[in-house]
């Protein structure tokens, strides 16, 4: 089982770390609710019961999903990892050095460029 | 995707910066097209095509009793301009000089700009890309240089966008002479000509150095499309002991959707 957000192994914690605290033990039992309904759906033997745990376990899916949107935007280290794996192609293990190579060719100018490598003029619409 | 090659580049951050931002600032002023046009994309390198929603049959039977249709799609071209630094103006950058010599990326910036702008205002053939003027013909008011009349040539432009339907905001692109001709003249009761045409306008007046003539467009969105897959970047092509050798590049392509929606003011 997943620890309750109720137990923190520090005190004195900022309401945002305890805050961001809640959101991580609740993303571990939104995914480890899926794992379960993964596995209940597989052994199941009902066809309708079947649909139901299938049912059940993509709902979860949702909440998980949710709740790492709300720490990306709370949390700027998972913001920069999510936004470097995510909707990604190729390996998965040499995400990271391509989306490094394709910004600014150095991190000091990548960080303020925008991630396709180009100078971001974009639209001058009504300017 | 790393084919910039920009960390291959004998390049400091610092030097990276003050390129980039010299080329961003030129480009931001040159660009006038991307003032009155939607902007679609970025969609990336390796978006090759327009879809165009249409398809035109195919001459003979692929096998008896079976038909065919080939898909439209207009292509996206690709505008590349080099340039070529010192090393020496580079390595002055990282010492902290603040007035660098790189007048090659601001010759870039324009050139690349105005490529774009020409495309947009007057086509481009030969990549398939039909501009402003010649899908607006029809609209099109003819100019004089005597820039006391400027004002009238807009009304009458705005009067036409309406009679076709076409609701603003709107904008006028103004080519050099245009922009000259406009700010050097005054009313015979010494009123700007310029803010006689921004009052009229009641929207983004502007240089546009890749018009000839002007332009009145509306802002409602949905008539022009500047379709973009790499947007305005800057890549590594090559260096000596002496120079590095860059480049900036696009690929784009541009579409008008409603030709109502824009009129010409062409020099007599």
């Amino acid at each position: 089982m997943a620890q309750s957000s109720t137990t923190l192994h520090e005190s004195n914690l900022t309401p945002e770390v305890v805050d961001r605290h809640r959101a991580i033990v609740s993303l571990m039992e939104e995914l480890e609710a899926v794992d379960w309904y993964d596995q209940r759906v597989q052994a199941a033997t009902n066809e309708e019961l079947r649909a139901v745990l299938a049912h059940n376990r993509d709902e979860e899916k949702e909440h998980a999903a949710m709740t790492l949107e709300w720490l990306r935007r709370n949390d700027a280290g998972w913001a920069e990892h999510l936004a470097t794996y995510l909707n990604s192609e190729g390996p998965i293990t040499e995400v990271e050095e391509t989306t490094k190579a394709a910004g600014a060719g150095a991190e000091a100018v990548a960080s303020a460029a925008p991630r396709d490598g180009s100078l971001g003029i974009g639209s001058l619409k009504g300017k | 995707m790393d084919d910039l090659l920009r960390k291959l580049a004998p390049i400091s951050n610092e030097a990276w910066e003050a390129i980039d931002d010299e080329a961003k600032k030129h480009l931001t002023v040159s660009l006038g097209g991307r003032r009155i046009v939607d902007f679609k994309g970025p969609l990336g390198w390796q978006a090759s095509a327009v879809d165009l929603g249409r398809a035109h049959p195919v001459e003979g039977q692929p096998e008896p009793g079976v038909s065919a249709a080939l898909r439209e799609v207009q292509p996206l071209v690709e505008l590349r301009a080099p340039f070529e630094l010192s090393r020496q103006v580079l390595a002055n950058i990282a010492r902290g000089c603040r007035d660098p010599e790189l007048e090659p990326v601001r010759r870039a910036a324009r050139a690349i700009a105005l490529a774009e702008d020409r495309a947009i205002f007057h086509g481009y053939p030969a990549a398939g890309i039909t501009g402003l003027f010649e899908a607006s013909a029809s609209n099109a008011l003819t100019l004089t240089r005597d820039y006391q009349k400027y004002p009238l040539v807009v009304s009458e432009a705005l009067a036409r966008l309406h009679e076709n339907g076409v609701g603003g905001g709107y904008a006028i692109a103004l080519g050099p002479d245009c922009f000259k001709g406009l700010t050097g003249t005054a009313t015979s009761g010494g009123y700007p000509v310029f803010e006689h045409v921004q009052r009229l306008i009641a929207g983004p007046v502007f240089w546009a150095p890749g018009v000839q003539g002007a332009l009145v467009a509306s802002l409602r969105g949905g008539d022009f499309e500047l379709t973009v897959g790499r947007d305005l970047s800057i890549g590594y092509e090559e260096h000596s002991s002496a120079t590095v050798r860059l480049y900036l590049q696009e690929s784009v392509t541009f579409r008008v959707l409603s030709p109502e929606a824009a009129v010409p003011l062409v020099y007599r």
